[in-house]
């Protein structure tokens, strides 16, 4: 019998090692110090930040958010202070208090993602940053506010632009929309103009309406969808990129599993469909304290297979399909 | 109180972090009106919580469907003893899971985070204050009225509802103030119409300093202004659409000025529900939605900011 706290749970991520796979998920946890007020993050195997841009953003009106049926319908428009501030400020503080930080980095255009690489490889605290995360699954103003992982040619322009402005010791991972129809054509263009790894998957666009007012809930119209009720979704994505990547169509790169994890079973789902880690997000506002409980239910459920690594587990589903 | 903390556990307790998550457990729910007035006791929130501020509440267990969290005003706390550890809260049912609350019967386990936001600040001197609650905004109200009080600041109580029914805490506040106005849109009880057909000749007869609101938005706004125009400091607890109550989701943002005057979008469960009144950019809604302020920074009519298209997150 091998007891959870035996089981190791360290992972290394095309070059990211971490105590842990288990992460926030961007946009779901703000910053860190709010969070740290209900789990140590320098606990988790990395906090993942608020995807930032290059300036300051407001985000959009409110509402912004609606609640689904075991999930959540958002609109908050990528608010956040601007990746200055965000080095003077945020990063510091993530430091300070010994977290591992994955920043989730975006952009309106493929110069802005590449502008805001820029002023991040810069910041004095830099030495905390364990990847970067490129959230190419957010709106492109040059092709109509299309998401840029919606083609391959955007997904390959900003990740070579980032690319080319980020030290070569620090992964870069890409994280896709679900909303495609050919989920691999896009992992492969992100893996082929310099990704190391991806991060799988973005909310899907939905529409709620408010059937008091009969009008849109959000006053944004649509919003991402998140939570449970995704997960399928998640797995699904997860399994046909490990799948081509078993069958030598893709390289072989590290899935950061995210899309509706609220609980160990569920981070277990990602992670035997070919997820490296497990990123929990809409999860945390229902309880500010699942990552870390997930992580030890993660660790629980490994053990009670009988499994010593969290890395034997990676992807075991492709093995027993009949 | 050993008796009822077996069935009460604490989820997570920072240093230093002011907030709490527990495990709570529903000892009293009862009818008032037309809200449902809920005692938990929910060890270690009362030491910390000050009036105006709030718990988040789950709805049903870790399987629930409905995984947002609901926000309450702490109606009234009552540190360790007898009847040790409890906070009150009182809800209106008004969706699915407002309505699965007030449902559950004395005895329910309920995970609840509190507290949460900025309580009302309080005069430094004895300055006459009026509070104006309405519906069941004025639950937090008359432990707020204590606290002035204790202060040596007369306080006078305004409470406003649509009908007699939807008033909450008429008696509690003939106890907790010096002088009480009542008002209904309907005349079922007080004066018939609204409180900002009251609070002028209250404002007046008070000397009032301060005046503190909790309540719709539009009679927020009323307050505000009426306020501003005989220069009352106005103290209001704004109600907005919450996903997390605890500062992680943005969801919850509106738009308040700065001591610079620079507008940004602010999230209401950390940097309020207490804002003052004439900080909020009442301007900014119409009809339920709110609109990002040309002037706001970052917004996309913002100098050094790009144009924000459809998308999501
Ligand atoms: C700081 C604060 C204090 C509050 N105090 C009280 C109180 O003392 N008593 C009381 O009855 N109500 C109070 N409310 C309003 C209460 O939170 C909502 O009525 C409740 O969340 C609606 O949930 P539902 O399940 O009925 O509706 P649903 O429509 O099912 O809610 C769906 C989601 O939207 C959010 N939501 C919907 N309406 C509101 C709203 N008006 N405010 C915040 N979130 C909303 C919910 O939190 C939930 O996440 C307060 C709100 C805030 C922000
Ligand atoms: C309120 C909210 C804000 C989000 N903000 C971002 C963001 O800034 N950048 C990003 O890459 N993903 C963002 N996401 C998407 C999440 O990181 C995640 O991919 C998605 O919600 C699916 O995971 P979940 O079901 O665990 O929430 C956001 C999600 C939510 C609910
Ligand atoms: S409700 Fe989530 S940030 Fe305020």
């Amino acid at each position: 019998m091998v007891t959870a706290a035996a089981v190791d749970l360290s992972v290394d991520l095309a070059g990211a090692r971490l105590a842990n796979p288990i992460m926030t998920a961007s946009g779901c946890a703000a910053n860190g110090p709010e969070l740290h007020r209900f789990i140590d993050v320098a606990q988790l195997g990395a906090f993942v930040t608020k995807s930032v841009k290059a300036n300051p953003q407001s985000g959009r009106g409110t509402p912004r958010m609606a609640e689904t049926d075991s999930g959540m319908l958002n609109s908050i428009g990528l608010q956040g202070p601007g990746i200055n501030a965000f080095i003077e400020k945020d990063l510091p503080w993530l430091r300070s208090v010994g977290a591992r930080v994955i920043v989730s980095i975006a952009g309106s255009t493929a110069a802005e993602f590449a502008t805001v690489t820029r002023s991040l490889v810069a910041a004095e605290a830099f030495d905390c940053v364990a990847a970067i995360e490129v959230n190419i699954s957010c709106p492109n103003v040059a092709n109509r506010g299309l998401v840029f992982a919606c083609a391959p040619e955007s997904s390959r322009q900003v990740i070579s632009l980032v690319r080319a402005e980020a030290p070569h010791s620090v992964p870069l991972f890409a994280k896709l929309t679900p909303d495609v129809t050919d989920i691999v054509e896009i992992a492969d263009a992100a893996l082929d103009a310099g990704a190391h790894g991806l991060t799988m998957i973005n909310t899907l666009l939905g529409i709620g309406i408010d059937t008091e007012r009969l009008r849109p809930h959000l006053a944004g119209v649509t919003g991402g969808l998140s939570g449970p009720a995704i997960r399928p979704v998640a797995v699904r994505a997860i399994w046909q990129v490990h799948a081509a990547m078993r069958a030598g169509r893709l390289p072989l790169a590290p899935i950061l599993g995210v899309g509706g994890v609220r609980t160990g079973t569920d981070a277990l789902e990602l992670v035997a469909a070919g997820a490296s880690a497990i990123q929990v997000g809409t999860a945390i506002f229902n309880d500010p304290t699942a990552p870390i409980r997930v992580r030890d239910q993660v660790a629980d459920l490994i053990a009670g297979h009988g499994f010593t690594r969290f890395t034997d587990v990676v992807g075991i589903a492709h093995e027993r399909t009949a | 109180m050993t008796g009822v903390t077996e069935r009460t556990r604490t989820i997570a307790a920072r240093e230093g972090a002011g907030v709490i998550q527990v495990q709570a457990e529903l000892v009293a729910t009862r009818p008032v009106g037309a809200y449902q007035h809920l005692t938990f006791v929910a060890p270690g929130i009362a030491d910390l919580a000050r009036p105006g501020q709030f718990i988040a509440v789950a709805i049903g267990d870790a399987t629930s469907s409905k995984l947002l969290r609901r926000a309450f005003s702490i109606h009234q706390v009552t540190p360790a003893g007898t009847y040790g550890d409890t906070v009150e809260v009182v809800v209106s049912a008004a969706g699915a899971g407002t309505q699965w609350l007030t449902a559950q019967p004395a005895g329910t386990s309920i995970d609840l985070i509190g507290p949460l936001g900025k309580p009302f600040p309080l005069p430094t001197s004895p300055v006459p204050c009026v509070l104006v609650g309405g519906g069941y905004g004025s639950a937090p109200l008359f432990w707020l009225a204590q606290a002035l009080r204790e202060r040596g600041c007369p306080v006078e109580i305004v409470l406003g509802a649509a009908t007699h029914a939807r008033l909450f805490g008429a008696a509690l506040a003939r106890t907790a103030a010096d002088g009480v106005t009542i008002t209904t849109d309907d005349g079922s009880a007080g004066v018939k119409g609204w409180v900002s057909d009251v609070l002028p000749e209250v404002f007046e007869r008070s000397s009032a300093a301060v005046v503190y609101g909790c309540g719709p938005m539009g009679m927020l706004r009323s307050i505000s202004e009426l306020a501003a125009a005989r220069g009352i400091v106005a103290q209001v607890a704004v109600e907005e659409a919450m996903a997390c109550g605890v500062g992680v989701c943005m969801t919850c943002v509106m738009p308040i000025a700065d001591d610079d005057g620079v507008t940004s979008m602010v999230r209401s469960c950390l940097s309020g529900p207490v804002f003052r009144g004439d900080r909020v950019r009442w301007d900014a809604w119409t009809d339920g939605i709110c609109h990002v302020p040309d002037d706001a920074l970052g917004s996309p009519g913002w100098a050094g900011s790009d144009p924000l298209p459809e998308g999501e997150s």
